[in-house]
């Protein structure tokens, strides 16, 4: 009972010092005890059925004698000793017969032995041709007193035995050793590919991002942890590397309109010579206080729609009298500007999504197209389905907005949609260039992409979104 | 009016307080959720402002939803700096009935409070005609007329018409047009709302020579006689 406790205590905490210890223990355990209940029956197989068999032939043998002895007889009996004794090739045969007094009547044997008696197996040392053996015996009690011993000496098997419980001393001695070797194998082998996987890990929280696992391309089970691990720190870099980006030019484009502000500021407190001229100068500091503010929270909104974290809000909605509103809400500034607008929809199209979302996208497309559309040009808005190409994709909505603006150049379009990008020609205009980059945060997340091309002249912005993303 | 201000930070209650007091409102004041919510329960006011994050260990929707527990309906707008929409949603399921992110300017929450308080006012009779000076609208044959004359407006513009026309007297900034006409949640990036103010004051205001609507600098637009 006290040593119960104990070899818990010793079990856990070796549990909690090493796993790759614990996959050796457990490798060891197994193949000892595997190689254990094999020998244990290679030995029950060979030695214990050649005793068996022994102890068979001579029940059956003393069976016959008996019976010889009681239909016929002594002298019977007498004869069919000598002749089993004559005919004994083998000569392992023991037969004995004596009186109820002990006294010799026929048989190879001298006398009776001292220790034998009932009906029990024995083993005999016998002296036999200079040699002292061992036999299985057995004594039975014959009618009128008379007492048989039949036996047969061991000899061979006796030999073969020990050849096999020598054999199997060594093969238990080999076992060990190779349970030994093979657990400490494992454990080395465990411990490398822990150790690899460490490594890397390591070096990623030392700084190093770009080390990944390698794939060796032989282990299935390996190679998918450690590619899941590699797509993991794929993103962990894609993030971090989008984080950067932000912070970099948040720290650019807010400083431009706070050291406006803090400019005008101090300008006014040092120069102003009027009430008048130092609220014109407060109002002005507070409109880019105002843009320090819509551009923190712009970005706040890109980084939260990137992270999918909005997509609870999806439901199903009406796209096209969702973008009804937003159209006529801009339509009248199209007309202001003196730009025809016109707009080709289906009468309805049922839309999963995030439908304010959706309309600010379409809004802030709408309000680029016609900020930089000149005068008596034309901004076309055209959605239109094209259905299912098969049963696992889905229906894609097209929204295409044309305008004749001034369009851009390739290597603007290419980077468009990253952040706080402005091209060379509308650095003049008001805006943050965190437009696109909101619509695009947007477009991915309902699961479309969203596409630049040359209108010549002007820009024309593809959005596909599958019409159910359901499953993205 | 008498307005209870639950704000902890010191420089937007001076802020509020001072500008609440010039237009004429009587402003108590709490700078933490526990006295906030005994003032809340035990005295009348006409609007609650009140900031979400408070110290104490009261905040403000705790406060919120217990003032609504005790079926008390003064008008509550909810002051935060958490301008998420989800936020948003939140404070109104909560039982908020306006929104305020800050930074805000005055002017905007000067509107919001007066329009909370008049709205629920309004609420008790519910009006079939609303009319300014000689115009006049009504609400349920759509039907607009200024000094007799019949002026045909846009279902949007009669929208917006019927919002300013709700608010006749009192500031109304774009971005409660936004959202009370279009019911839009997001700050398009140029002005569409003067666009559409000023297509409507082309049908209701110009063929009559005296204009109703008139812009509030740095805040928005006002109809009145």
């Amino acid at each position: 009972m006290m040593r119960m406790p104990l070899a818990w205590l010793d079990c856990r905490s070796l549990r909690i010092k090493s796993v790759s210890l614990r996959f050796a223990l457990i490798y060891g355990a197994l193949f000892v005890g595997s190689g254990f209940l094999f020998l244990s029956f290679v030995w029950w197989g060979t030695v214990g059925l050649l005793e068996r068999r022994t102890e068979n032939a001579i029940t059956t043998d003393a069976q016959i004698l008996a019976q010889t002895f009681t239909e016929s007889g002594r002298p019977a009996l007498v004869a069919l000793i000598n002749e089993r004794l004559e005919q004994d090739i083998d000569d392992n045969a023991l037969y004995l017969l004596v009186t109820p007094n002990n006294e010799w009547v026929a048989g190879n044997l001298a006398e009776w032995p001292v220790k034998i008696h009932g009906h029990y197996w024995f083993s005999l040392p016998v002296q036999r041709a200079d040699m002292l053996n061992t036999a299985r015996v057995r004594a039975y009690t014959l009618p009128d007193g008379y007492k048989l011993l039949v036996g047969r000496d061991l000899n061979g098997r006796t030999q073969l035995a020990h050849m096999l419980t020598e054999m199997l001393l060594w093969t238990c001695i080999m076992m060990l050793v190779l349970a030994v070797s093979g657990g400490w194998f494992i454990r080395r082998l465990f411990r490398n590919i822990i150790h690899s996987i460490g490594r890397t890990t390591q070096a990623i929280t030392h700084g190093d991002m770009t080390r990944r696992i390698p794939i060796k391309g032989t282990d299935k089970e390996l190679d998918e942890v450690a590619f899941t691990i590699n797509e993991m720190l794929d993103r962990i870099v894609r993030l971090m590397d989008g984080v950067r980006q932000v912070s970099n030019s948040m720290a650019h484009d807010l400083r431009t309109p706070i050291t406006r502000a803090r400019a005008q500021l101090e300008e006014a407190s040092l120069t102003a010579k009027s009430e008048d001229e130092l609220r014109r100068a407060i109002d002005k500091a507070v409109v880019n206080l105002d843009n320090v503010t819509s551009i923190c929270e712009a970005i706040l909104r890109i980084a939260q729609i990137e992270a999918g974290a909005r997509r609870s809000a999806f439901s199903e909605f009406d796209l096209v009298s969702a973008l009804e509103t937003v159209v006529e809400l801009y339509e009248a500034v199209a007309e202001e500007h003196q730009v025809n607008f016109v707009c080709q929809m289906p009468e309805k199209l049922p839309f999963f999504g995030d439908c304010i979302l959706y309309q600010q996208a379409v809004a802030n497309l709408l309000d680029n197209a016609i900020k930089f559309s000149p005068p008596q040009s034309t901004i076309r808005l055209t959605v239109e389905v094209t259905p299912a190409p098969s049963d696992t994709a889905p229906a894609l909505v097209h929204l295409t907005l044309a305008d004749q603006g001034p369009g851009m150049n390739d290597a603007d379009m290419a980077r468009a949609t990253e952040r706080f990008f402005r091209a060379e020609q509308a650095r003049n205009t008001p805006g943050s260039g965190l437009g696109l980059s909101l619509v695009q945060a947007i477009i991915q997340l309902h699961g479309g992409t969203l596409r630049l091309a040359s209108n010549a002249p002007g820009l024309v912005v593809k959005i596909e979104t599958p019409l159910y993303p359901h499953d993205i | 009016m008498r307005i209870l201000l639950i704000e902890d930070d010191p420089t937007v209650k001076n802020f509020i307080t001072k500008g609440l007091t010039e237009a004429g409102h009587l402003v108590e004041h709490a700078d933490n959720g526990k006295d906030g919510l005994s003032l809340a329960t035990t005295e009348k006011f006409d609007a609650i402002v009140l900031d979400r994050m408070l110290p104490g260990g009261v905040d403000g929707l705790h406060i919120l939803s217990t003032l609504r527990q005790q079926n008390n309906l003064t008008p509550v707008l909810l002051l935060s700096a958490l301008s998420d929409v989800d936020e948003k949603v939140a404070g109104l399921k909560a039982g908020a009935d306006d929104y305020v992110a800050k930074p805000f300017s005055f002017n905007e929450l000067q509107a919001r409070i007066e329009a909370l308080v008049r709205r629920n006012r309004n609420e008790a009779q519910p009006q079939t005609r609303l009319s300014v000076g000689d115009l006049e609208i009504d609400l349920l044959s759509r039907n607009v007329k200024r000094a007799d004359t019949r002026i045909d407006l846009q279902p949007r513009e009669f929208r917006l018409l019927e919002f300013l026309m709700r608010h006749a007297g009192q500031v109304v900034t774009r971005t409660m047009l936004l959202e009370g006409v279009w019911d839009y949640h997001f700050d398009p990036q140029t002005n569409v709302i003067d666009v559409h103010v000023s297509r409507l004051r082309q049908k209701i205001d110009k063929p009559f020579g005296r204009p109703l609507v008139h812009t509030v600098r740095n805040a928005g637009y006002m109809l009145q006689e």
